[in-house]
C-alpha cells in the first residue's frame, strides 16, 4: 500500500500534490476507494474545484464516510484549500454545500480586497510565506493560523487543513508538507 | 493584501520555448521545463506559457510540456495561447496547470470564462485583455475589435475571471515603461486583481507598475539574462516594493 491517499473527488489539481510528495520521496496514490483512506499512512484532501461537485463526488464514492471513520479513529488527514473548506459543517458556495463536518465551522465569500485573493502572503504565528488562490474562507473556532485576519489554518484532532497550497510554495511549501508527513 | 508577483511570461511554439531567451548556462535553451524550474529557483513567484502558435494540434503538446512541467515547478504556473474550449481548459488544467488565460476566445464567447469558473474556481480562469486606443484587440494584437477596454476588464469580472492580464500593446516589446495609467484606469475598475504587462525594462518600471497593479508580467528583461532574476527582485525590494521571502531548502 501506497504512504499516502490522495482524495480524488472529480476535479482538483491532483497532479501537483503528487509531485511535490515524490519530491519528498513518498509514494502517493490518486484515489476515492474507501479502505485506502482508511488504510493509508496519511490522507491528503487537495484543493481545487467547486463544493458542490466535490461533496456529491465524495458521497457517491463511499470517501466521504471514509474520511469521517479516519477522523474517529485519529487517522491523520490534511487538507489543502478547498480540502480544508469541506472539512466544515457549511459552505456558502453554490447557493450553499453541507461540509463533512469533521470540525465546527462554516465557509463565506470574502469580500474586503481583491478576491479572488492571489499570491503569496504571510502566515501568522507561523512567520512563513505561502500562496493562496482562493475566494472563499473559513470561520472556526478551530483556526490555528491566520493571514491578513483571515482563518487560514484550522486544526481539531488529527486533521489539519491549510488554506494556502504547499505544494505550489516552493521550498516554504515542501518544508511544510515534509512536517505534516511526520505527524503520526 | 497578498505581496506583489514578479511573473516571468514564455513565449512556447510547438512545445519548444522560443524568442528572446538569452541561452548563457542553460542546457537547453527551448526546453520549458528546464527554463521554468530556472526561474522558479531564480525567484520567480509564478510563471506564464503563453503558447503563441496555438493551432489544434498544439494543445495536445501543450497538455504534455504542462505535465511535465507540472512534475518539476513548486510555484503556481497559468497557460494561455491555444484555449478555445471548457475541454482545451480541463485538459490544461487536469495536466496541472493551476489557471489558464483566455483571450480571443473568451470574447468570442463570454460564457467559457463562467463555464471553466463554475468548474474549477474564478481562481483558474485569468482573462488577457490585449489593450490599444481604448479598443481590444486580437491576433496578438494586430488586429483591433469594437470592444472598449474597461468595459470589457468589468464584463470579465462579472462573469467570473479572477484576474485579468492587461497588456498595453503600445508599450509591449518597447521596454520604457508599463502603461500606468491604463492599468490604473482597469485596476479602479474591478474588484479582481490585475497583472501589468508590456513595457518592462527596469527595475523602477516594474515597481512602478506594482505600486498600481498586484503583478507585473516580465519577459526580454529576464530572457536576456536569466541568472539575473535575483538581481532583479533585490532591485525591487530595493525600491520598497515587498515581494516574498526566498527560502533556501534546508
Amino acid at each position: 500500500m501506497s504512504d499516502i491517499a490522495v482524495v480524488d473527488y472529480g476535479a482538483g489539481n491532483t497532479r501537483s500534490v503528487r509531485a511535490a510528495l515524490a519530491h519528498l520521496g513518498a509514494t502517493s496514490v490518486v484515489t476515492s476507494d474507501p479502505s485506502l483512506i482508511k488504510g493509508s499512512t496519511q490522507v491528503v484532501l487537495p484543493g481545487v474545484g467547486s463544493a458542490r461537485s466535490a461533496m456529491e463526488h465524495l458521497h457517491a464514492t463511499g470517501a466521504a464516510k471514509a474520511i469521517r471513520e479516519r477522523f474517529d479513529d485519529g487517522g491523520p488527514i490534511l487538507g489543502i484549500c478547498l480540502g480544508m473548506q469541506l472539512a466544515l459543517d457549511t459552505s456558502e458556495e453554490d447557493g450553499g454545500v453541507e461540509g463533512l463536518g469533521l470540525l465546527s465551522g462554516s465557509v463565506y465569500r470574502m469580500s474586503e480586497g481583491r478576491v479572488p485573493r492571489l499570491g503569496w502572503a504571510q502566515v501568522d504565528p507561523w512567520g512563513e510565506t505561502y500562496y493562496f488562490a482562493h475566494s472563499y474562507a473559513a470561520q472556526s473556532n478551530d483556526s490555528v493560523a491566520t493571514s491578513d485576519g483571515v482563518t487560514v489554518a484550522i486544526e481539531r484532532g488529527s486533521f489539519l487543513g491549510v488554506q494556502f497550497h504547499p505544494e505550489k510554495s516552493a521550498a516554504a511549501g515542501l518544508a511544510f508538507l515534509e512536517q505534516c508527513l511526520s505527524r503520526a | 493584501m497578498p505581496l506583489a508577483r514578479l511573473i516571468p511570461c514564455l513565449d512556447v511554439a510547438h512545445g519548444r520555448v522560443v524568442k528572446g531567451v538569452n541561452f548563457v548556462g542553460l542546457r537547453d535553451v527551448g526546453d520549458p521545463v528546464e527554463l521554468a524550474k530556472h526561474y522558479s529557483d531564480g525567484g520567480a513567484d509564478e510563471l506564464v506559457f503563453l503558447d503563441i502558435a496555438a493551432t489544434p494540434d498544439d494543445v495536445a503538446t501543450m497538455t504534455s510540456v504542462v505535465a511535465q512541467v507540472a512534475d518539476v515547478l513548486e510555484i503556481p504556473f497559468t497557460v494561455g495561447g491555444g484555449v478555445r474550449s471548457t475541454e482545451d481548459a480541463i485538459r490544461i488544467i487536469e495536466s496541472g496547470a493551476d489557471r489558464v488565460s483566455l483571450n480571443s476566445a473568451a470574447l468570442a464567447d463570454p460564457g467559457l470564462i463562467t463555464a471553466i469558473a463554475s468548474r474549477y474556481g474564478s481562481q483558474a480562469v485569468v482573462v488577457a485583455i490585449d489593450a490599444g486606443d481604448g479598443v481590444v484587440h486580437t491576433h496578438g494584437g494586430r488586429v483591433a475589435t469594437a470592444t472598449k477596454t474597461i468595459p470589457w476588464a468589468v464584463e470579465a469580472a462579472a462573469r467570473g475571471a479572477g484576474e485579468i492580464l492587461l497588456t498595453s500593446i503600445a508599450h509591449d516589446g518597447r521596454r520604457e515603461g508599463f502603461d500606468l495609467a491604463l492599468t490604473a484606469a482597469v485596476r479602479d475598475a474591478v474588484a479582481i486583481p490585475v497583472i501589468a504587462s508590456g513595457g518592462a525594462g527596469s527595475a523602477a518600471h516594474v515597481a512602478a507598475a506594482l505600486r498600481i497593479a498586484d503583478a507585473a508580467l516580465v519577459a526580454s528583461i529576464v530572457h536576456e539574462n536569466p541568472s539575473g532574476l535575483p538581481g532583479l527582485r533585490d532591485e525591487i525590494e530595493a525600491l520598497g516594493i515587498q515581494l516574498r521571502p526566498m527560502k533556501e531548502r534546508s
